[in-house]
């Protein structure tokens, strides 16, 4: 077992870890934040994307004792106060989720990929996203989600990040 | 003003976007504490007798509790094939393999640990000698190594006799065009892969969290196979992943961890990893099609034959009924006076066939879509004329056609015309000849299918559709609903709650779905064949209709009034008598008073038929066979639109996949009969960059079936985009001779029909490098 600290959602976190433990693993079965999920066995499919210090990372393909000192922000981490996040609530508004698997993994990935490139053009989005696989929504609305959260987010002129614009976790 | 009709945000998604939701693999119950995990032993040969299993290494292995193997079962029946009466009855499957192995990925043994990853290691650890038989691939399966030795034959059966198929059926027809065509092997790829988590009571009495389509056939199959009454079983379902047809009922493995969990008396989990799931889940399509059309020079199709042949994998589960779907809706959407089909069934050493989004129509309208194509281009007619040519008339009285399906309404070249409209056919096509005459190496391609599928059909047997709900109005002025759908994606939650919200004057947000649980909602269908608005959205609206009726009585003795006299006022849930707006009771007042709950049975009195036309438009690169999907317009309609929110997402997500079946995705195996497309790595799954954003455009004609006036919606657009698509990319190179390119319409399969084209025909315009 190896010891790590390290910062999720804000708040440090310290544990004993098996060294071949898993991020994912680690934030789902230690800390049990089961927003990420694993879709896949060869870091295709993106449903594991998190935040590791403000870069989308898949939490599949890091070790947990590799994100020891670093800060890890997951889907559970990005709202705040009942609000959602803009890029969570451009999703809910373009209907932008069906089954809802790959999509805290794919808010994330927008989330990194509009902090890289905070006015991307549909064909940005889509090469942007193409490490995350969705298999309900042809990924027509995905692309229509962020390019709303890019427009709604180019008012304030922020990088992503909380809004408090953004619309209430509550129907 | 009424909601239906809306594009209502959907109430499920705060927690889809926060924490997530709470799929089989995250659900955290007391009772499942402290359960071992599963780890299934898969067959890395196709076919092979199994000679010995030795489970002691494994047994030695760092938390490994118990290796399980066929032998263990042999108390539990066998499987029998799917389409009983119609299949070899000696083409059953074990729960894990014992004497013989059929495919890769064939379950032999069940390794049961403390930790997962245990479990991972552990499973390399189980010896099984295998002694290797040839492996029996493709659509025309000889009988030198057999399967199943009892069977005597790689035939599981046929639907229809082919002896009666017609020699004169093409007698009088100008022109007659055959081909014989693949409809590839695709792999459903929920982005949740299968799962169980199982655990037995004191009493005896199973409860098992599984992701599923329909959480009573999945009871009803777990307990036949278990051997248990299904009084004994309780199944949750969680949130689930996707489905796309591949989570109905039981599946061997979901049987397996709860004998485990039985047999060992603790609960039990399993979640299956990516590539398991691509080896082990049903495969959908999978068959061949040899189709001949005839008519005349000017366009009329006078016959068409269609023989498949259903390669149903290596055990014939409901890949071997998929050929009775297909076989019903051969026509399709146009009027033809002579038309035949029959289709044989094989087994071969390849994953089981299931239901794949849409299930046996796609493949009725792929084969259907492709001989119209041929045959427009045989004859030199624009392919979009000859369908308008031969599509049927509209009809408003239900239309039955030579195959026996009932279609009920039908507007066909509405469609049609509404669809080309909206891509500007005629400038695709000018801009077409502009490309052909210019020699570009990137020609255009347009591709048109026109179909028309049956959704919201009943068991098969006679039975009209239907489907229960249960709907509940609380003192605190909240509501309930019980379902017998299963919700994966398709939003329900909102839908069902739009329905009943607009009959009880009780917001949306106040109103929760409940499904999938047997021992809440012991009956339902559950969600597949497009079923779930059209039956259980109208179960919904009726049980809210009865609850307000029932309700009005009620009021009536509260107000001492003639329940003929009492309005009831949606904007403040209550009733009124009419005249004395003092006079009044509201909803929650009633249900204080007594428990306020209906529950109701809809049925409908047979399936509906949604029907459209997609074009697709494609460019390809005539050096490389480089195919860019550019634009996909499509006409779908499927009745009235309760939510276009959702509706929309419906038809982007079928565009979607059944685009990808057309250019990019094939399980496809070596000739051992390996798989060699067991990974995300190596199966192509359609991504963002693959496809373009959809333009979609309206029409709704309204079914008399259900007073909603709403066929099936959710397979429609992978039927009319998986031919569009082709249909396109053959298109874009027709003028250089190409006749047609199997699925996927790869860039390797485009650039070697060029090239087989060009050696046949000689090289022409449009074809040399400019």
């Amino acid at each position: 077992m190896t010891r790590i600290e390290l910062t999720v959602n804000g708040e440090k976190r310290s544990d004993d870890v098996e060294p071949r433990l898993l991020l994912v693993h680690y934030l789902r079965d230690v800390l049990g934040l089961r927003a990420a999920n694993v879709g896949c066995d060869t870091t295709s499919c993106g449903a594991c994307t998190v935040l590791l210090d403000g870069k989308s990372v898949k939490s599949c393909t890091v070790l947990a004792v590799q994100a020891a000192g670093h800060e890890v922000v997951t889907a559970e981490g990005l709202s705040s106060g009942g609000q959602l996040h803009p890029v969570q609530a451009a999703f809910r508004q373009e209907h932008g989720l069906q089954c809802g698997f790959c999509t805290p993994g794919m808010v994330m990935a927008a989330v990194g990929l509009l902090s890289e490139n905070p006015h991307p053009t549909e064909e940005q989005v889509r090469t942007g996203l193409e490490g995350n696989l969705c298999r309900c929504t042809g990924y027509h609305n995905i692309v229509r989600a962020v390019l709303a959260a890019a427009d709604a987010s180019s008012g304030g002129g922020d990088q992503p990040g909380r809004n408090p614009a953004s619309a209430e976790v509550t129907a | 003003m009424s909601i239906l009709g809306t594009r209502v945000l959907r109430t499920e998604d705060p927690k889809f976007l926060t924490t997530g939701g709470v799929y089989t693999e995250d659900v955290v119950d007391e009772r499942l504490g402290g359960a071992y995990h599963v780890t299934f032993v898969r067959s890395p040969i196709a076919h092979a007798r199994i000679t010995s299993v030795d489970v002691s290494a494994a047994l030695e292995a760092p938390g490994v509790v118990a290796v399980i193997t066929g032998a263990d079962l042999a108390e539990l029946p066998a499987i029998p094939p799917a389409a009983a009466g119609l299949i070899n009855p000696a083409m059953e499957q074990r729960l894990l393999a014992t004497d013989k192995v059929r495919y890769v990925g064939d379950a032999v043994a069940a390794v049961v640990t403390e930790h997962p990853y245990q479990g991972e290691d552990a499973v390399e650890l189980v010896q099984v000698d295998y002694d290797p038989l040839p492996a029996v691939l493709g659509y025309d399966p000889e009988d030198s190594s057999l399967l199943f030795e009892a069977a005597g034959t790689n035939v599981g059966g046929y639907w229809g006799d082919p002896s009666q198929l017609k020699a004169d059926l093409f007698d009088g027809c100008e022109v007659v065009v055959s081909h014989t065509i693949v409809n590839q092997r695709v792999a459903p790829a929920p982005m949740e892969t299968r799962a169980a988590a199982a655990v037995w009571a004191d009493n005896g009495r199973l409860t098992a969290w599984i992701p599923n389509q329909g959480a009573q056939g999945t009871k009803a199959e777990m307990a036949t196979r278990l051997g248990v009454e299904a009084s004994q079983i309780r199944i949750i379902t969680p949130d689930v992943g996707g489905a796309f047809g591949a989570k109905f009922g039981a599946d061997p493995e979901h049987v397996v961890v709860a004998w485990i969990a039985r047999h060992l008396g603790r609960p039990a989990r399993w979640t299956e990893t990516r590539y398991e799931n691509l080896i082990a889940m049903t495969h959908g399509r999978a068959q061949q099609h040899t189709v001949t059309i005839g008519g005349s020079r000017d366009g009329n199709v006078q016959a068409y034959r269609l023989e498949i042949v259903q390669d149903a994998g290596a055990y014939p589960r409901i890949g071997a009924v998929l050929p009775m779907l297909t076989i019903l809706m051969t026509t399709g959407p146009y009027d033809i006076p002579k038309a035949e089909a029959i289709a044989k069934v094989v087994v071969t050493n390849t994953t089981p066939i299931g239901a794949y989004r849409g299930a046996g129509r796609p493949e009725a309208t792929a084969a259907l879509e492709r001989a119209i194509d041929l045959f427009a281009t045989e004859i030199g007619v624009d392919p979009a004329d000859v369908r308008r040519k031969n599509l049927l008339a509209p009809f408003t009285e239900p239309h039955r056609t030579a195959f026996g399906a009932l279609y009920d309404t039908g507007d066909y070249v509405v469609a049609l015309d509404k669809a080309l409209a909206a891509a500007d056919y005629p400038a695709l096509r000018k801009e077409q000849a502009e490309r052909r005459a210019s020699g570009s190496v990137r020609q255009l391609g347009i591709g048109v299918a026109s179909y028309v599928e049956i959704t919201g059909m009943g068991d098969g047997e006679g039975t009209p559709p239907e489907e229960n709900a249960t709907v509940e109005v609380h003192p605190d002025g909240t509501a309930t609903i019980l379902t017998g759908t299963s919700p994966h994606g398709q939003g329900h939650a909102t839908a069902w709650a739009m329905l009943a919200s607009d009959e009880l004057g009780i917001p949306v947000e106040k109103i929760t779905l409940k499904w999938g649980d047997t021992d809440l909602i012991p009956e339902g269908g559950g969600t597949g064949g497009s079923r779930s608005l059209q039956q259980g959205g109208a179960a919904v609206q009726q049980a809210a209709q009865e609850l307000i009726e029932v309700a009005k009585q009620r009021a009536a003795a509260e107000l001492e009034a003639s329940a003929a006299d009492l309005v009831f006022d949606k904007t403040r849930s209550a009733f009124n008598v009419a005249g004395d707006p003092e006079a009044s009771v509201p909803l929650t007042q009633l249900a204080e008073n007594e428990r306020l709950v209906i529950r109701t049975v809809f049925s409908q009195p047979g399936a509906t038929f949604p029907f459209g036309t997609h074009v697709a438009v494609t460019e390809v690169d005539t050096e490389t066979g480089k195919v860019t999907l550019q634009r996909v317009i499509t006409v779908d309609d499927a009745g009235v639109v309760l939510n276009p929110l959702l509706a929309e997402g419906q038809r982007h997500g079928g565009i979607g996949q059944g685009a990808a079946q057309a250019f990019l995705e094939e399980v496809v195996y070596d000739a051992d009969g390996n798989p060699l497309t067991a990974s995300f790595a190596d199966y192509p799954i359609v991504s963002a960059t693959e496809v373009p954003s959809y333009e979609l455009a309206d029409m709704a004609t309204p079914t008399s079936y259900n007073p909603l006036g709403a066929k099936g919606i959710g397979e429609a657009g992978s039927i009319g985009s998986t031919p569009a698509v082709q249909n396109s990319v053959i298109d874009a190179v027709a003028h250089l001779g190409v006749r047609h390119i199997d699925m996927p319409v790869s860039s390797r399969r485009v650039w070697e029909a060029i090239r087989a084209a060009q050696q046949e025909h000689g090289p022409r315009a449009g074809s040399e490098h400019s």
